[in-house]
């Protein structure tokens, strides 16, 4: 009889989360399984690495590797230009007059990505915009003489740092505050100058955080559908673009060697949030 | 000279932030020759195909975030309450969406539940509807959980379900008149987020052929030149107005609680 109860109130607190359990299986972990299961099958139904290897076709490897670059450009430029941004933020001296408008529009910028993003830069520094236009009819530059073309990799670049940078800000700024000034004060104390304060303090500490927030920055890159194609139409020939054209109209001819593709995009960005994981877990040793 | 540097940097990086949102807006007013006009808005919004659009894009985020309320705040409260031991597998189921990319759960859903599975979602409009609010759901879990479990752990969740359970409440009450009006700003927050992210989104609708309004933004960008630049400075001005409720949210609800 106390058996009994017992199995009946272990069912009971399962029961409040079967909604949660039942709709996660059914729309992200079923479909993603089904993915990753279909990129080793034949049409048969049979097991087989023969899809993986198919991958290694000059397009499909110029795709991965073209993604590859720019998210992984992408991430250090705004890696980069986020962290010096954060820096002068808080450790500049900068009026919180000035901070915190800058960190609501870090929230904002974060979350432009897509269609509009790509439509304001063709607007900006596409071969009619604003910019464009303004160096040749004021200086004669012709942007196009110097190799520019928004609808490259490149241009990609310049565009995924408008939603790059503002994400590095957001996430690096509460590491950079919780630097303490006491480490501060003891390595003056010691009688160390600045620079040896940021090599041999500072960075080490931020250094997690740092490159965990890259990665994280490379697999938000690596899964950006929208912008490229509204920015680029189905020219350029990157893993997402090849992948939505392969959903929509079986372009490589194999529909198993479409899952294995998708797998490999899983791959990329699941090794990418593993990088993320662990260093924020180290990151936050010292950071708490 | 450090705060030199600063600013010039702060100054620099805004730089490269404005002029992106100087050239869309100049472009979307420049669609009379020679002078500046709101011509491109005036086309854009008396377009059937953009009030279609966005009215879909928009019952659509309504959806999503009742799905995700109602899905989230008592999975989160029955986490806290019951099985705190679970709380780090939950977490990281709900980030998950952020690890797979969108184009592959869809992906999966059109091979899952199309007319020849066990489940033919794909079979009519409405259950097409149904799945796309579906995935809208998955790409709202991580923010939506996350904003609902912070609010969660503000208060004393087991105590408040004990007094409410000795003057009688049921679970339904306990959730609809003591949790929910409890974690109401992060469910707010949540709510926004999703509205931001749903309103544009391009990859899933189009892929599942529903004519939500990322879609037609980029339909309409291939084809004409000054709308899409008024559309951008709408969909921009859409985002702006979801992060400023988030902030104005959470600022009144620390107020009320101090």
């Amino acid at each position: 009889m106390a058996q009994q109860s017992a199995i009946v109130a272990q069912a009971q607190r399962w029961v409040g989360l079967v909604p949660f359990i039942a709709f996660t299986g059914l729309f992200l972990i079923a479909p993603t399984l089904f993915i990753v299961i279909g990129a080793f099958r034949t049409p048969q139904g049979g097991f087989t690495f023969q899809n993986i290897l198919d991958l290694n076709t000059p397009t499909i490897l110029s795709a991965y590797w073209v993604s590859i670059k720019v998210s992984f450009l992408s991430a250090l430029l705004g890696c980069l230009i986020g962290f010096a941004m954060a820096a002068a933020m808080t450790l500049g001296g900068i009026s919180n007059r000035v901070k915190s408008p800058l960190m609501t529009f870090s929230g904002v910028a974060s979350n432009f990505a897509g269609v509009p993003l790509a439509f304001a830069f063709i607007a900006t520094i596409g071969p009619a915009g604003l910019i464009t236009m303004y160096l040749r009819t004021e200086f004669g530059i012709n942007l196009r003489m110097y190799g520019w073309n928004l609808l490259s990799t490149w241009g990609l670049i310049i565009t995924y740092l408008f939603f790059q940078i503002p994400l590095m800000i957001l996430i690096i700024t509460p590491a950079l505050e919780g630097l303490k000034k006491e480490w501060r004060e003891a390595a003056d104390i010691l009688g160390a100058t600045r620079l040896q304060y940021w090599r041999m303090v500072a960075l080490p500490i931020l250094f997690p955080s740092i490159l965990g927030t890259m990665a994280l920055l490379f697999a938000n890159a690596f899964g950006a559908v929208a912008t490229a194609i509204a920015l680029t139409g189905p020219s350029l020939n990157i893993a997402p673009i090849l992948l939505y054209a392969q959903i929509r109209g079986d372009v490589l001819g194999n529909p198993n060697l479409g899952y294995a593709l998708a797998f490999g995009m899983i791959i990329i960005t699941g090794a990418a949030n593993t990088i993320y994981i662990v260093l924020r877990l180290r990151a936050e040793r010292w950071l708490k | 000279m450090t705060r030199i540097a600063a600013y010039g940097t702060i100054l620099l990086g805004c730089l490269y932030f404005i002029m992106p949102m100087i050239g869309m807006a100049e472009f979307s007013l420049s669609m009379r020759r020679g002078v500046y006009s709101l011509d491109a808005y005036r086309v854009v919004l008396a377009d059937p195909q953009f009030q279609a659009t966005f009215t879909y894009s928009l019952v659509m985020a309504l959806f999503t975030i009742i799905f995700g309320v109602l899905l989230v705040v008592p999975t989160a409260y029955w986490v806290q309450l019951k099985m705190p031991k679970l709380r780090p597998v939950v977490e990281f189921v709900t980030l998950l969406p952020l690890v797979i990319p969108a184009i592959v759960v869809v992906f999966g859903y059109i091979r899952l539940y199309n007319t020849s599975g066990w489940l033919p979602m794909t079979g009519s409009v409405m259950g097409t509807n149904i799945l796309l609010m579906f995935g809208y759901a998955t790409l709202a879990l991580p923010y939506m959980y996350r904003a609902v479990d912070t609010g969660l752990r503000t208060i004393d969740v087991a105590t408040l379900t004990e007094a409410a359970q000795s003057l009688g409440a049921g679970w339904l009450r306990i959730m609809a008149t003591l949790i929910l009006p409890n974690v109401l700003g992060a469910v707010l927050s949540g709510a926004f987020l999703t509205l931001a992210i749903v309103i544009g989104e391009f990859t899933m609708a189009a892929l599942l052929d529903r004519p939500a309004f990322g879609p037609y933004m980029q339909i309409l960008g291939a084809n004409k030149a000054y709308e899409p630049a008024a559309l951008a400075v709408i969909a921009f001005a859409i985002t702006w107005a979801c992060m400023g409720l988030i902030q104005m949210v959470s600022r009144l609800s620390k107020h009320k609680r101090a």
